[in-house]
């Protein structure tokens, strides 16, 4: 008998136990394990140096979108409030940094990356500035009087974005406007046979910049921890003594800064805007925020990551595909999860 | 008799289109611990939740220390010096224990000695310090949620049922820790059915029907008299054990 139980495990044995273990993982790590899942396996049909420049790709496509969601998940997670009109932040912050860009032409036409961040950080700044005065203007305007009610707040704020992109283009007029990079950042590096373009390296660094910043505020401060308290009951947070409103309206206020601070970063990686790139974007963010689970922050960076990486792959592999490969993940996502990857709201 | 810390008088309250409370009047005075009895659905908990502020008040008035507070939002209510813990209790499952009680000290960083002294009286506490409160059982979220009503110094504690679904052990916790919350002079108005501990803690006892105050008076009396127990709670203390 003891012979018998030393003996070495057999294969079956061994991948079963293998099984169990991705099995767990797969549950108490969901976030991780879909991104594993999502950039690993087109190792299996494409070769490593295009799957390299398709995931950096892919990853700054990604981290952009969670500069622009995070501020929805947040607002969505701590009041249940839908703004639909997020993705008009999202047109403002590209046409302003859009028009700093042109307006600081000089610096950004330089070849030295030094010059250059003294044309887009100018550029992100104003953005931060103005939008986060709109959103505030936002919130207590059109969104106070509709706390309680989704389809109120839909209506009301799908007009709201309507009006901010008239009036963007009564400034900027209705025919699509060119977005220049900035000189060092428009070309790319070369390493080996692989191109990477040197503005999706710029947006991998930031994008990961928020997301370690907006984790130390979330995880390490006292607001950050108002903040997930709030997600989960606004009520008890207002017995312990703390006005909720006004917290709503700081998140709001930085959720909409950062959706323009993206905006500008998104509007020089598509180069051609128009006053509906928030609209278009929406989309994506939605189903980011959806895939990750309302108000989670977390949820919503590796959401953001997976749909950017989905999108750069099926767009190789299957170029017709490539259009509707993040609405495909989030149908998948949602039969496996229906709450998302880290659901933090108690239905 | 000196003023009550808290006087409320011909209290009406709403829950969304429902008339919950219709006139109640209650008095509890300043440190001691007033026991609210009554059945299921008699208004006990929506008299906490109005007083906090949780509930739409629709006539009446609520004084705390002679300020009318009936009207005012429930962050204000709070940050006069009332604390609430809630039936459901009303812990942060994803905060962490030490999370939970950093957000209920408003008045800055925890005091490290009356940290000790909730140690002392709940010392599972400060075993799980570091572990979501969602993974805590039943009885150590009771102690969380009273442990946070209590970090800081609060003139009034509005208690609903700490011991519910408690195990034995607990419940005499829970009661050597509200003994030494009265012998510090903080005022407590509790909801409870457990008529033994309410019996072992109460000064004073009101209890209430169909949105009504029907008897007030002192804790000793009811307990001494078990034909006023019948006729009030439908049961004596006699007949229950």
């Amino acid at each position: 008998m003891t012979a018998q139980n030393n003996s070495p495990p057999t294969l079956k044995q061994v991948g079963a136990h293998s099984l169990q273990r991705i099995a767990r993982f797969r549950m108490e790590y969901p976030h991780y394990f879909l991104l594993l899942l999502i950039g690993l396996v087109p190792l299996l049909f494409i070769n490593f140096n295009i799957w390299l420049m398709l995931t950096i790709s892919g990853a700054a496509m990604g981290l952009l979108i969670f500069i622009m969601a995070s501020g929805m998940t947040l607002t969505f997670g701590l009041m249940g409030v839908l703004n639909l009109g997020h993705g008009a932040f999202i047109s403002l912050g590209a046409y302003l940094g859009a028009a700093v860009l042109a307006f600081l032409g000089g610096a950004a036409a330089a070849p030295s990356i030094a010059a250059n961040l003294g044309a887009i950080v100018p550029a992100l700044l104003l953005a931060l500035g103005v939008a986060g005065v709109l959103g505030l203007v936002f919130e207590r305007v059109i969104i106070r009087p509709v706390y309680d009610s989704h389809l109120k707040q839909i209506l009301v704020t799908v007009g709201g974005a309507i009006i901010i992109e008239q009036l963007i283009q009564v400034v900027w007029g209705a025919s699509p406007i060119p977005v220049t990079r900035p000189q060092a950042l428009a070309g790319a590096v070369v390493i080996g046979d692989m191109v990477i373009e040197r503005y999706r390296l710029l947006a991998v660094v930031i994008g990961l910049g928020i997301y370690w910043a907006m984790i130390q505020v979330i995880n390490r401060t006292k607001v950050g921890i108002l903040i997930r308290a709030g997600v989960e009951s606004t009520e008890m947070v207002e017995v312990h003594g703390y006005r909720i409103k006004l917290l709503f309206m700081a998140v709001f206020v930085v959720g909409s800064a950062l959706a323009a601070f993206g905006g500008v970063l998104w509007g020089m990686y598509q180069e051609l805007i128009t006053a509906n790139v928030g609209e278009q974007i929406l989309v994506l963010v939605v189903v980011v925020i959806i895939i990750g689970g309302l108000g989670s922050v977390t949820g919503c960076f590796f959401a953001a990551i997976s749909v950017g990486l989905v999108n750069l792959y099926v767009g190789y592999l299957v170029p017709p595909l490539g259009g509707v490969a993040a609405v495909g993940l989030l149908v998948a996502v949602l039969m496996w999860r229906p709450q998302g990857l880290i659901p933090v709201i108690q239905v | 008799m000196a003023e009550p810390l808290l006087n409320i008088q011909n209290l009406h309250s709403n829950i969304g289109q429902y008339h919950i409370l219709h006139g109640v009047d209650l008095q509890v005075p300043r440190g001691g611990l007033t026991v609210l009895l009554g059945r299921n659905g008699a208004g006990k908990s929506t008299t906490l939740r109005t007083i906090m502020g949780l509930c739409q008040v629709t006539g009446g008035s609520i004084a705390f220390k002679g300020e009318e507070i009936g009207r005012l939002r429930t962050p204000l209510i709070a940050r006069k010096g009332i604390a609430f813990v809630p039936e459901h209790m009303g812990v942060f499952s994803l905060l962490s224990v030490r999370e939970n009680m950093e957000l209920a000290a408003i008045g800055g960083p925890m005091e490290q000695q009356r940290l000790e002294w909730i140690f002392e009286l709940f010392p599972a506490l400060k075993k799980f310090w570091h572990r979501p409160a969602g993974t805590l059982s039943g009885g150590q979220k009771q102690m969380l949620a009273v442990a946070r009503a209590i970090i800081e110094p609060r003139e009034l504690l509005l208690i609903d049922e700490p011991t519910k679904g408690l195990a034995p052990a607990i419940v005499n916790h829970m009661r050597d820790a509200f003994r030494q919350l009265k012998d510090a002079q903080t005022t407590i108005l509790l909801v409870e059915q457990n008529f033994n501990f309410a019996k072992s803690l109460g000064d004073t006892v009101a209890v209430m029907d169909n949105g009504r105050i029907v008897h007030a008076g002192s804790m000793a009396a009811l307990a001494a008299d078990p034909a006023l127990q019948t006729r009030l709670l439908g049961l004596s203390l006699d007949q229950h054990q």
